[in-house]
């Protein structure tokens, strides 16, 4: 009888900026001040964009909205490493990826606004629509860098989910499947503590998801992910490894939502004052801050400049959308098929008389 | 005491049934996502956790397929699992689970197992929410064998029913029409009762055309109902409440009565369970026809986003329509 060690895994937990603003040196990524000053201002302009439509929900203007506030540099700074040619798969708080990708406030406003005319993915982006439910986007993102491997073409896929969606078998099956086809993937989980109530530690006994990547056959790591440095480091660590045909890699990323799960959710039923006080002092923004200020890259005239700017542009986007928002019956018959059956001509026919004689009732 | 009643909307009565029946039987366990300490997304199960404990009322990992499989190995061993999936556009995930194996296990077992598990979701449109968290999915279920499929129109109705679904002995899927979920009240007995599954409601009776609805449709099938009347026809209102097995036998007693039927869901058209009812009304009916049976439906889309979902709704105008069409035959 033998007795064989077979399997032996580590995970790595990697900060580099941590919140007192100390930097390791060694692990330092070579940042220009320019790339700074970019990121930065996306990821304020992120935050306009979440607090202004949190405001427009709470009026009645935007029905359900999910803030991200806390989380943005993960998603700020990892899709920022991100070209053109590559393309991202997300979810419904992935609006600092969005942003970040080039995404226009004001399609973003119709998107949050409940328009099917939202939904319209610019010509010049190559994302794929934000996944509402858990988990459904990772075997997708999976397949979508198979063909880029197949079709030879330069392009990465990243994709982005909750620590809630590890539970689902969809996260399994599509880590298997990377793993197996080395695909060029980079699998981003944000890692938010909670899943809307259930706590980490009910989704998993794991002590980290990071190591889950481990039982697939590639690389996971664990990262503070509220710092931007470490963001940007192992981001484009693993970017650079999925474009060089090496496979994929799961990045978990530690952060936390400030606000609400949704704006129909009451936190206070499920989290205690103090972590959330705890966690606002360890704001990605903040500490992003006390960084470029140690660099000479940030004042107060600079944040009041960046600020002013950011409000600006969300409160005309917002103006842009309201004003071309326009409902109409066809826009649900519209895109169902390449070309439109009979049964759903008739329906829509049939619905287009039906809303003309209400209106004519209503005179 | 057991005949005392309360104003309860349809949440209150829901919860009121879970709590009944955890307190009657030890075997029955309340599991899914975020139904234990936040008591539920929509509060159905507020206050269970604490009464019964984390044991009895589980919030479990983000995975459908295995919390209705796990539910189905406890079924088999002795619980009664109420499973909730937060809402019926999730449920899909647990596809296979329920449609391959919960309706299945009693025949594969030859009688010897059965699965006594009911599977709660809040259900249909209305409430301007997100995409997937509208659809209408009844016929999906109602076309597998093995399962039962019960959607209550108000709270007197869900109180009953779900007790009755927890009592059953095989699986049951229970959508709960969101939009009712506060926005009525009624008048419903503190102490616990059944409402037979499989019985159809006569809600109004009529002598002109029946109409035959559930869920909140019942309420829109109402109030046309109400508008037709001014104009002398009385519409007779059946409230069909469980979707499998039906209850043809009241609706065929009505069409003999009126030769007319109008059929309204909130589902596609196109299998919709209006298809059903209208074919065994050829069936059974086929003599008594004065009109062409009449469907009032979604349309063969997806469910429309919030600021269009009522495009899509079927409302008391387009009810009224069908029953012109259907009298004016
Ligand atoms: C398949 C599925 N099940 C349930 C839900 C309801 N739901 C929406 S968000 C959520 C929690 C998701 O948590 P996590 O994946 O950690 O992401 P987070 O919201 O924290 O960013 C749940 C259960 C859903 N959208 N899809």
């Amino acid at each position: 009888m033998t007795r064989t060690r077979v399997f032996e895994g580590k995970t790595d937990y990697i900060q580099i900026l941590d919140e007192n603003g100390n930097v390791d040196k060694a692990l330092e990524p070579q940042l220009a001040n320019e790339d700074l000053d970019v990121m930065y201002r996306l990821m304020i302009t992120v935050r306009q964009f979440d607090r202004k439509a949190m405001n427009l929900q709470r009026q009645g203007r935007l029905f359900t909205y999910l803030p991200v506030e806390g989380q943005e540099a993960s998603q700020v700074v990892s899709a920022y490493l991100l070209g053109k040619q590559d393309r991202t798969f997300t979810m419904y708080r992935s609006h600092g990826v969005f942003i970040a990708r080039g995404f226009s406030l004001k399609q973003m406003f119709l998107m949050w606004m409940g328009t099917e005319q939202g939904g319209k993915i610019p010509d010049d982006l190559n994302d794929v629509p934000l996944e509402i439910t858990i988990g459904s986007q990772l075997p997708q993102a999976v397949g979508s860098a198979m063909a880029s491997k197949i079709l030879k073409k330069d392009s990465v896929t990243a994709v982005y989910f909750g620590d809630g969606a590890t539970s689902e078998g969809e996260f399994h099956e599509a880590l298997n499947m990377a793993g197996v086809n080395r695909a060029p993937v980079v699998f981003i989980c944000e890692n938010n503590l909670y899943a809307i109530s259930v706590p980490r530690r009910i989704q998993t006994a794991s002590k980290t998801i990071a190591q889950k990547a481990l039982a697939y056959g590639f690389e996971g790591v664990q990262i503070d992910g509220n710092d931007v440095l470490a963001v940007y480091a192992t981001m484009k660590e693993a970017v650079e490894k999925a474009r060089a045909g090496e496979g994929p890699t799961l990045i978990e990323c530690l952060t936390y939502r400030f606000g609400p799960h949704s704006t129909s959710d009451d936190p206070s039923k499920y989290r205690s004052k103090e972590e959330e006080e705890a966690w606002v002092k360890n704001d990605p923004v903040l500490r992003m801050q006390r960084y470029m200020q140690a660099r000479g890259i940030w004042n107060e005239a600079y944040e009041q400049q960046v600020l002013a700017e950011a409000k600006e542009m969300v409160d005309k986007a917002f103006e842009e959308a309201e004003a071309e928002v326009h409902v109409e019956p066809e826009d649900i018959f519209k895109y169902v098929y390449a070309e439109m059956p009979e049964n759903l001509k008739q329906e829509m026919e049939y619905l287009k008389k039906v809303e003309e004689e209400k209106k004519e009732l209503k005179k | 005491m057991r005949d005392e009643m309360a104003k309860m909307t349809m949440i209150d009565a829901i919860n009121s049934a879970l709590r009944q029946e955890m307190e009657r039987d030890p075997t029955v366990v309340v599991m899914g996502e975020d139904v234990g300490k936040n008591g539920g997304v929509f509060r159905a199960t507020v206050g269970l956790q604490d009464k019964f404990g984390e044991v009895r009322v589980m919030d479990t990992p983000l995975a459908e397929s295995g919390l209705v499989g796990a539910a189905i190995g406890m079924a088999l061993s002795g619980l009664r699992p109420v499973v909730e999936i937060q809402f019926s556009g999730f449920i899909y995930y647990a596809m296979d689970q329920i449609v391959s194996h919960a309706g299945r296990m009693r025949t594969r077992s030859r009688g010897r197992y059965s699965v006594p598990m009911v599977v709660r979701s809040p259900y249909g449109g209305g409430i301007r929410a997100l995409e997937h968290h509208s659809e209408s999915n009844e016929a999906m279920f109602a076309h597998s064998a093995g399962l039962k499929v019960v959607i209550p129109s108000g709270p007197y109705d869900a109180k009953g029913l779900l007790i009755s679904s927890i009592r059953d002995p095989d699986p049951v899927l229970f959508f709960e029409p969101m939009r009712l979920y506060r926005s009525v009240k009624e008048e419903v007995p503190e102490a616990a009762y059944e409402i037979p599954l499989g019985e159809a409601n006569i809600v109004r009776e009529g002598a002109d055309v029946t109409l035959i609805a559930w869920g909140s449709m019942l309420r829109q099938a109402l109030e046309a109902a109400d508008g037709v009347k001014e104009k002398g026809v009385n519409a007779e209102v059946i409230d069909l409440r469980t979707i499998s097995p039906f209850d043809f036998d009241t609706i065929s007693k009505s069409i003999e009565k009126t030769g007319r039927a109008v059929i309204v869901h909130e589902a596609p058209r196109t299998c919709g369970m209006g298809a059903e009812l209208a074919a065994r009304a050829m069936d059974h009916n086929f003599l008594n026809l004065k009109a062409p049976v009449v469907r009032v439906t979604g349309f063969d889309v997806p469910v429309p986003l919030a600021r269009e979902e009522d495009f899509y709704l079927p409302d008391a105008y387009r009810i009224t329509r069908a029953i012109n069409q259907v009298m004016s035959f």
